[in-house]
């Protein structure tokens, strides 16, 4: 079998991943902006983020935490509040019953990152009393935490920073992205590729990290992890507090491409979302997530939309109307679970020297019944 | 001359109303091999976990290098329950303990009973991932390869203990496909990758046969010349226990019955009686 | 005497909704204590008996209708295990948890596809719906009717615990899962029976919380079953008593903290009694310590 040197692997690697840059840009160009694959892309690429994060922390270090929508909210809201002009917060066409309290704004990748750190802070704080439970205590601990986070941001004292339970918008959404130092606007869809992309590719660097090792080592076993001088809470903690940086910042995104946000959609009904595209990817694998969520998306927002439209309904059955294509989802999804539940991917990677080793394979096997057929003659 | 690595005194261990450990005094000195003997359930791995901080003594005092690791003494509401002895001894000492980890620091390594491998992980990750410990590094080096020269040295330090175990042809394997045995040679190759000064086997021998046995008593030697360490270890296998050790304590219920070399233990009536028999042609 | 004048209703209303997540902690309580399983469908199955209600007194008489809810929720707790949690028994912490969630996802989803998103209007049943004053506060008999009811069943329950061959073969599969097989125990209808009688006490408790709440959506469980998982996890999991107890504290501070004004926090305060809990006495009220053998 022909050998696959690591240079070659490498050179291959890029080349892929640069060709979906490519494919994206092109299609950017082309295709009307207006077009439904654009939304799927781009949420697409949000959830993979968000997913990828979800993986590092439930995957990757065996800490089942349901708290992600909690950080999106957070990183959401951060990032509304502080990219909204200064000029609009002083008028009321947002704040309309709060006065305002933070009276400056500022470019969209600061606000980005800020989104990050904000989440990452309150990470932080919760990770001190939650990451000493057993893990199905961790669940609820979490969950319970996302939800305290929602009621804060909803709450009405705190209006003059969060609009309190009203929409938050008018602040740098994907229509206001321009390419640095030009008037011209940045191509949406790119432009979240790009920051998703980024994001992970440095949790793929983290995983491939001794530290990456350090979190297998403590979901596989963790007393043996302690036995060997990782010391659990600051591992589990980096683990926590890194993946919530990352879902702050999907959560930026998601504001940036929804044009509005508000602190009620970001229920636990997000969460298990985000749990459930991880599950069918594969736990432990990151490109499984990716993959996963944007056919989730796809199916969600494009090719099962036909389920809801009642004028698909054959044969005089009003089975086709509003809903019903949540309902098939959610039979998928439970199928999954009960059958496959390695996902798609289960925990490997999609990888070039896989792929290169399968094709070699089946090279192989074809010159073998073809050196058999000729024998047979 | 003879530096005192290890030593307990008076420790308990007390869970609920049951006495594991009773009053245990030892000392391991460098350079030796001292064994824990004792029947199941005699309270010798607890013993191990008192030292290694899994457990938090409920009595007594644990020192290595004469560096206090854990002491502790009854009170509150242990105070009133306590059943073991010596229980005012250490009254007014500070209480220490450490988590496992800050243990393994400071240079105690240790096995365990059930093979604790992760079994996701190759046999070249496992023992690379207990090297994670010294790294001079942290999370944005290590991410952002920025201390690619610390990665590069901890896979060098691997690949030469495995070498030395003779399981590098191993090393893109499964940890858990081995071969009982191996597995538990890689356990203590594992623990050796932390740099120990003092090795805790825990049953080291358990489910090998007789020739495998006698080659990890050479191991055992082998492994303590080469690295410079210090051995404890609980064992069952008293051909083993007898052929390697310098010293053996002895411990039934949670209480040190007898300690010396082999032979002193050996012909000791006591632990004939609780534990090691008569040979049938005696 | 006047705090308890202008509380009063609210500790009745505190009182009354304790006694309905009161039967709704207890099916998790005794699922967690035998499968070690947090039963994320469970306040899902509590919202279908509501729904369930809905559409057969639309078209039965009450007398009908009420103990076939109670059929048709148990036989929808029991197909649940068996369907979604039976084959996953030796699978991984991870993944049963992940199906329950799919199970309480798909419950959600069917009841909002059933439904069409609106809310239901919950029929009036004779009796426990008529307003009667008491002490000056005007209130439904339900709120009367709950904690009587509650207590009752909970006595029953804890009877059956006690005293049944199926009941001490309950605490033997909670206390040792392994063990009890090997013992020759049926696992599996020792778990079917703690499904029926979760889903049971559940049914009553929605005839009883809707009857005070008149409508029916379909996230109607979810706030619910997370509160009365609080509850059970505050009272001790695996402890009925300690869960009962638990879901009045619940049902009553929550009230509470309507009557003086910070509703928003209402449902947030259960959350953070639930890390309160966690962090200084995990095991909860009347739960024991477990140590690990390392």
């Amino acid at each position: 079998m022909k050998q696959l040197s690591k240079k070659k692997e490498t050179w291959l690697s890029v080349i892929g991943i640069a060709a979906v840059y490519i494919i994206v840009s092109v299609l950017e160009i082309f295709i009307p902006s207006t077009s439904i694959l654009f939304t799927v892309l781009k949420k697409g690429a949000i959830y993979a983020l968000v997913a990828v994060s979800m993986n590092l922390l439930n995957g990757f270090t065996g800490l089942f935490s349901l708290g992600q929508a909690g950080f999106m909210l957070i990183g959401a809201y951060t990032y509304a509040i502080f990219t909204m002009p200064v000029a609009i917060k002083l008028t009321d066409s947002v704040y309309k019953y709060y006065h305002c309290a933070i009276g400056f704004d500022m470019g969209f990748l600061p606000a980005i990152i800020l989104a990050g750190l904000a989440a990452a802070a309150f990470a932080t704080l919760i990770g001190i009393p939650v990451l000493r439970l057993k893990s199905d205590y961790l669940a609820i601990a979490t969950l319970g935490f996302a939800e305290i986070i929602r009621a804060v941001f909803q709450w009405d004292e705190l209006g003059p920073v969060t609009n309190g339970a009203n929409v938050m918008r008018e602040y740098l959404d994907l229509s206001h992205i321009k390419i640095p130092f030009t008037n011209i606007p940045f191509p949406p869809t790119l432009f979240v590729f790009l920051i998703a992309g980024i994001c992970i590719a440095i949790i793929v660097l983290l995983i491939n990290s001794s530290y990456g090792r350090a979190f297998k080592a403590i979901r596989d076993d963790e007393i043996a992890a302690e036995a060997m001088g990782i010391n659990l809470f600051k591992h589990k903690e980096l683990s926590f507090v890194i993946s919530s940086f990352f879902a702050g910042i999907s959560g930026a995104l998601l504001a940036m491409f929804q044009y509005t946000v508000q602190a009620a959609q970001f229920k636990t009904a997000m969460t298990y979302e985000i749990l459930l595209v991880v599950v069918i990817g594969g736990i432990g694998s990151v490109s499984g997530s990716c993959i996963a969520s944007f056919l989730y998306i796809a199916c969600s927002e494009w090719w099962l939309r036909f389920l809801d439209d009642s004028q698909y309904n054959v044969l005089g059955l009003d089975i086709l109307r509003s809903g019903f294509r949540k309902v098939v989802f959610s039979v998928i999804i439970m199928i999954i679970v009960l059958f496959c539940s390695k996902g798609i991917m289960g925990d490997k990677e999609l990888s070039v020297r896989r792929l290169w080793e399968k094709i070699q394979r089946k090279k192989a096997a074809k010159k073998q019944t073809v050196k058999e057929g000729a024998e047979n003659e | 001359m003879n530096e005192s690595i290890l030593r307990l005194e008076d420790v308990t261990m007390q869970f609920g109303g049951v006495v594991a450990v009773n009053n245990l005094s030892l000392e391991v000195n460098k350079g030796e091999i001292v064994a824990l003997i004792g029947p199941n359930g005699a309270g010798k791995t607890t013993a191990f976990n008192c030292i290694t901080g899994v457990y938090k003594p409920t009595n007594g005092r644990v020192s290595f290098h004469d560096q206090v690791i854990a002491a502790n003494h009854p009170h509150g509401k242990m105070k009133k329950n306590y059943a073991g002895e010596n229980g005012d001894r250490y009254q007014s000492e500070k209480t220490v303990s450490h988590t496992p980890d800050v243990i393994t620091q400071l240079g105690i390594a240790r096995t365990f009973q059930n093979i604790r491998l992760w079994k996701s992980m190759t046999v070249f990750d496992n023992v690379l991932t207990a090297k994670h410990m010294r790294a001079k590094q942290n999370v944005f080096t290590a991410t952002f390869r920025l201390s690619a020269g610390e990665e590069k040295r901890m896979r060098q330090e691997t690949e030469a203990l495995l070498e030395e175990q003779d399981l590098l042809r191993y090393r893109d394997e499964l940890a858990t496909s081995l071969p009982y045995g191996t597995q538990r040679r890689l356990e203590i190759a594992r623990a050796l990758a932390t740099e120990p000064k003092l090795l805790l086997l825990d049953e080291p021998a358990a489910g090998m046969n007789p020739q495998e046995t006698l080659e990890l008593a050479a191991f055992i030697h082998d492994i303590k010349d080469k690295h410079g360490l210090t051995v404890f270890l609980i064992e069952h296998h008293m051909d083993l226990v007898m052929q390697i050790s310098d010293r053996i304590y002895v411990i039934d219920f949670g209480k040190l019955i007898c300690n010396g070399t082999p032979e002193v233990v050996q012909n000791d009536k006591r632990v004939i009686d609780a534990y090691l028999g008569v040979a049938e042609d005696a | 005497m006047s705090f308890l004048q202008t509380n009063l209703p609210y500790i009745l209303a505190g009182i009354s909704v304790g006694g309905q997540y009161a039967l709704i902690a207890i099916g998790y309580t005794m699922v967690y204590g035998i499968l070690r399983l947090i039963n994320f469908a469970h306040g899902d199955v509590f919202m279908w008996a509501g729904l369930m209600m809905v559409y057969f007194s639309a078209s039965m008489p009450l007398w009908l209708s009420i103990p076939m809810v109670l059929i048709v929720t148990v036989i929808l707790g029991f197909a649940i295990e068996r369907v979604a949690y039976k084959p996953l028994r030796s699978a991984p912490r991870m993944s049963i948890m992940i199906s329950a969630i799919g199970v309480s996802y798909l419950l959600q989803n069917c009841a909002l596809y059933f439904t069409g998103g609106l809310a239901k209007n919950y029929p009036t049943l004779p009796w426990i719906s008529d307003t009667v004053t008491i002490w000056g506060a005007t209130t439904k008999v339900v709120t009367l009717v709950t904690p009587v009811l509650t207590i009752l069943l909970v006595i029953v329950l804890v009877l059956l615990i006690k005293k049944t061959k199926i009941g001490m073969a309950m605490r033997a599969v909670s206390r040792d899962f392994e063990t009890s097989q090997l013992m020759g125990i049926k696992i599996n209808t020792v778990i079917s029976v703690t499904f029926v009688i979760g889903s049971l006490l559940a049914a009553v408790g929605s005839l009883l919380y809707f009857t005070n709440y008149a409508s029916v959506t379909p996230t109607s469980g979810s706030m619910p079953g997370l509160k009365c998982f609080v509850a059970a996890v505050f009272g001790g999991i695996g402890s009925i008593p300690g869960a009962v107890i638990g879901a009045f504290i619940i049902g009553i501070c929550e009230n509470i903290i309507k009557g003086l004004g910070w509703t928003t926090f209402s449902d947030a305060f259960t959350f953070a009694l639930l890390i309160v809990i966690l962090l200084v006495k995990p095991t909860g009220l009347f739960g024991e310590k477990v140590t690990d053998k390392v």
